[in-house]
């Protein structure tokens, strides 16, 4: 039992947090989300060329690293901390699906491209928002098969070149298709977000042709439910570090602030409240790489779906609980500067809101293990 | 980041779970699942006896070395036998402050002439400890203790005077170990001496106190002019703060894995008479008996990181939230218990004042965010030490 990180993993989370306090500082993600292309696409050519973080999960047949979900969470962290705007997660998502589908040509074709740099983005979500049930579906009319329909919250879709478009068929199962986002029928629009670094877009398909040559899989709504909770499992380490840097922004505010005389951070009331903030991340930080650890046994078919998503649900409702808390407890400390757009923790306290209700809020997480503990669902492990 | 243990541990736990297996039974299956907090007073004679059983197996002071008769169990090891042994239902341990606190002390500050004076009765089961710390005008502040130990030439002994309180189970143990103020004129972590002393003895005077769950396992204890021997100080006088801060360092969280598995056993009678008495289709119940399992994962993963950490044996952040983060959710879940079972919360196991195992867990439980630190001191010590936020100046005078 070493329940810490490696030699290795240490350096990584050096290397990730330099390069992103280099890369990545308040002006950097201020210019990016000011930006006309939403993101600072020479930042990410970088992410991928000098870090190579967009092949950390795929395989090493097509040219990626083949490291673990706990390397992965260190750098999704480490994004979280300094509001990395850039298709990471997208990215990776994508990657999480490809690894689980069966091999097939188009899937390789996927990953190499990813590998090399091109964003691919997941299309998943329908109109009313649930995570699971797809917006866009199959139809055969006699001179092939079309997708139509639309997907909503797709993570950096607008700059993607493929998009994995979850779809159900007409017998209610549900298939994943390899789309291009320039054919034919498939219109893709940026919508403007509450959270300027997580940008996210629309996605209309109407009647794009596709061939069986696109299909990843054809009955996809298991996997869906795990490539779910490996999302969840990256958000909550994004969430780890927007937890973290609130902590660590708003402690460094109070300790420079004073007033009667004093700086403000030797008041008991302002101890406790870091105090409570810093409970709040590290639980959050032990549930991150617990369910880390239990991603990388998933694949390893050493843990069973059960506990992959029972780790999901608790890092999820734990990481979105400390997040907002530290941000919003964060704006507190800073007092009236707190409001104002000139210092970061309001860039915090936004991330924290747009990733809690991302793929579900933590009252949701909790039903997910109450059902479990209490209705007689199957054994966790 | 491995989570598992290895097979050479895998074989330790059998060891001790087939131990267990094959002695907690007969005349000691009454004494389990018994003694542990707010039941501390019950089954003292049996789980005394229980200690020289566990000495016979030599699975007392396991992380003793072996020289003083431990088996210098690795701090996985530790961890093991905490869970087995709550696993197994073992009872409350009598010999835990001499086996966790005195002994580690002792090995690490006390003179070759304490350990052997002391070590060999605390191993085999002999010799019972309690903790004279706090004082009722030192609790949170506990620099400011009174009782003072004076060095009597004619006699060659220290004589101590003064007044400890919250001392568990005095009444049942033969020795205390005392921090006392050994210069009249010092104040606070100065001037202080850390002192062993027999408790039967006539200067020694203990006196239960009445909790709210009608129990009593804390004492006051008096001191006038109580004695021990010129050498029953650990270090030298004055050295007694660091000696004493040290001690609190010891336990290095091995137990925690163990505690929590008792923790698992209360939220599983919780979370069964909840299917039974339909409050388990109560959505703000579900949130909060969901909660209390995620609290409860969570303290397994955050002390495996405490036990997975460096060697020097500093308190790492994760290690510094345990105490906050554990006394909450347990509080939590003491109310938790009362909000499950409703109307019924209110009815005692008997007259006239004999409480159910969930009723003493509620009002018991209030205390685990006050003891060995308040919540309000650890948030000071959160703040202080892992944020590096200024201390709050001191008060001056009354």
């Amino acid at each position: 039992m070493k329940f810490a990180f490696t030699d290795e993993q240490r350096m990584l989370k050096d290397t990730s947090q330099s390069f992103l306090a280099a890369k990545s500082d308040s002006m950097a993600v201020r210019a990016a989300c000011r930006s006309p292309q939403h993101f600072d696409a020479a930042l990410w050519r970088s992410v991928c060329n000098d870090m190579y973080w967009q092949g950390v999960l795929v395989p090493e047949v097509h040219e990626g690293l083949a490291l673990g979900w706990v390397e992965m969470a260190i750098i999704m962290e480490a994004a979280g901390e300094r509001l990395l705007t850039s298709p990471l997660f997208a990215v990776t998502q994508s990657t999480a699906l490809l690894n689980v589908c069966l091999q097939s040509a188009v899937r390789d074709r996927c990953l190499a491209d990813i590998a090399s740099g091109h964003i691919v983005s997941l299309a998943l979500t329908n109109a009313v928002g649930s995570w699971h049930a797809s917006g866009v579906s199959v139809s055969d009319l006699g001179d092939g098969l079309t997708l139509s329909g639309e997907a909503r919250f797709v993570p950096f879709g607008f700059a993607a070149s493929t998009l994995l478009v979850v779809a159900a068929n007409e017998d209610q199962s549900t298939s994943i298709w390899v789309v291009q986002s320039d054919a034919v029928g498939v219109s893709v629009k940026h919508t403007p977000t509450l959270d300027q670094t997580r940008p996210m877009s629309e996605v209309r398909l109407e009647a794009v042709a596709v061939s069986e040559a696109q299909r990843l899989s054809s009955d996809a709504g298991p996997l869906i439910e795990q490539v779910v909770a490996l999302s969840r499992i990256l958000i909550v380490a994004d969430q780890v570090g927007v937890a973290q840097a609130s902590l660590d922004l708003s402690v460094e505010y109070t300790k420079e602030r004073s007033q009667f005389n004093r700086s403000i951070a030797s008041f008991q009331a302002i101890k406790h409240k870091a105090a409570d903030m810093m409970v709040k991340v590290e639980a959050a930080r032990s549930l991150l790489y617990f369910a880390a650890c239990i991603a990388d046994a998933w694949f390893a078919q050493e843990a069973t779906d059960a506990a992959l998503q029972e780790a999901a649900y608790m890092a999820s409702a734990c990481a979105s609980d400390a997040a907002f808390f530290n941000a919003g407890s964060g704006i507190q400390m800073h007092g009236g500067v707190g409001i104002t757009e000139e210092y970061d923790i309001q860039l915090y306290f936004k991330r924290a809101r747009s990733t809690e209700s991302y793929l579900g809020r933590p009252p949701e997480m909790r039903e997910a293990i109450a059902c479990q503990l209490l209705d007689g669902g199957e054994a966790w492990s | 980041m491995e989570l598992t243990f290895t097979a050479a541990d895998e074989l330790f736990r059998q060891e001790i779970a087939q131990w267990l297996n094959e002695n907690l039974r007969d005349e000691f299956a009454e004494v389990r699942h018994r003694g542990g907090p707010g039941d501390e007073h019950r089954f003292v004679d049996e789980r005394k006896a229980w200690e020289r059983r566990l000495a016979e197996g030599r699975w007392t002071c396991i992380g003793w070395p072996e020289a003083w008769g431990g088996r210098g169990a690795s701090i996985e090891q530790q961890v093991i036998y905490h869970e087995e042994y709550a696993r197994a239902g073992g009872p409350g341990r009598m010999g835990h402050i001499g086996d966790t606190l005195t002994g580690p002390t002792l090995l690490a500050f006390g003179s070759e002439d304490q350990k052997a004076r002391y070590l060999p009765d605390i191993r085999s089961g002999q010799a019972f400890w309690s903790q004279g710390y706090s004082e009722p005008g030192a609790g949170s502040d506990l620099a400011a203790i009174r009782t003072r130990a004076d060095f009597d030439d004619s006699s060659r002994q220290w004589k101590i005077t003064g007044q400890k309180v919250w001392t568990s189970l005095a009444h049942e143990s033969d020795f205390v170990f005392v921090l006392a103020r050994v210069d009249r004129d010092s104040v606070g972590h100065r001037g202080l001496g850390f002192f062993l002393v027999a408790l039967d003895q006539p200067g020694v005077t203990i006196r239960p106190i009445n909790q709210l769950t009608g129990t009593a396992e804390f004492n006051e204890v008096y001191f006038d002019e109580a004695v021990c021997a010129a050498d029953d100080i650990v270090g030298a006088p004055g050295d007694g703060w660091k000696v004493a801060m040290g001690l609190l360092g010891f336990e290095r969280g091995v137990s925690t894995l163990g505690q929590q598995m008792l923790f698992q056993t209360e939220l599983d009678e919780i979370i069964r008479l909840a299917k039974l008495n339909g409050a388990s289709r109560d959505p703000e119940i579900r949130q909060r008996i969901a909660e209390a399992h995620i609290g409860l994962r969570t303290m397994r993963y955050n002390s495996m990181r405490t036990l997975s950490g460096g060697e020097d044996g500093s308190l790492s952040r994760e290690a510094m939230i345990y105490k906050l983060y554990w006394s909450s959710w347990h509080r939590n879940l003491g109310k938790l218990a009362m909000d499950v079972l409703g109307p019924d919360a209110e009815l005692l196991e008997e007259g006239p004042y004999e409480l159910t195992k969930l009723q003493s867990l509620f009002l018991f439980t209030r205390a685990d965010t006050i003891y060995g630190g308040t919540n309000q001191i650890q948030r000071n010590l959160i703040a202080e030490r892992a944020l590096g936020m200024p201390k709050e100046p001191r008060g001056q005078g009354k």
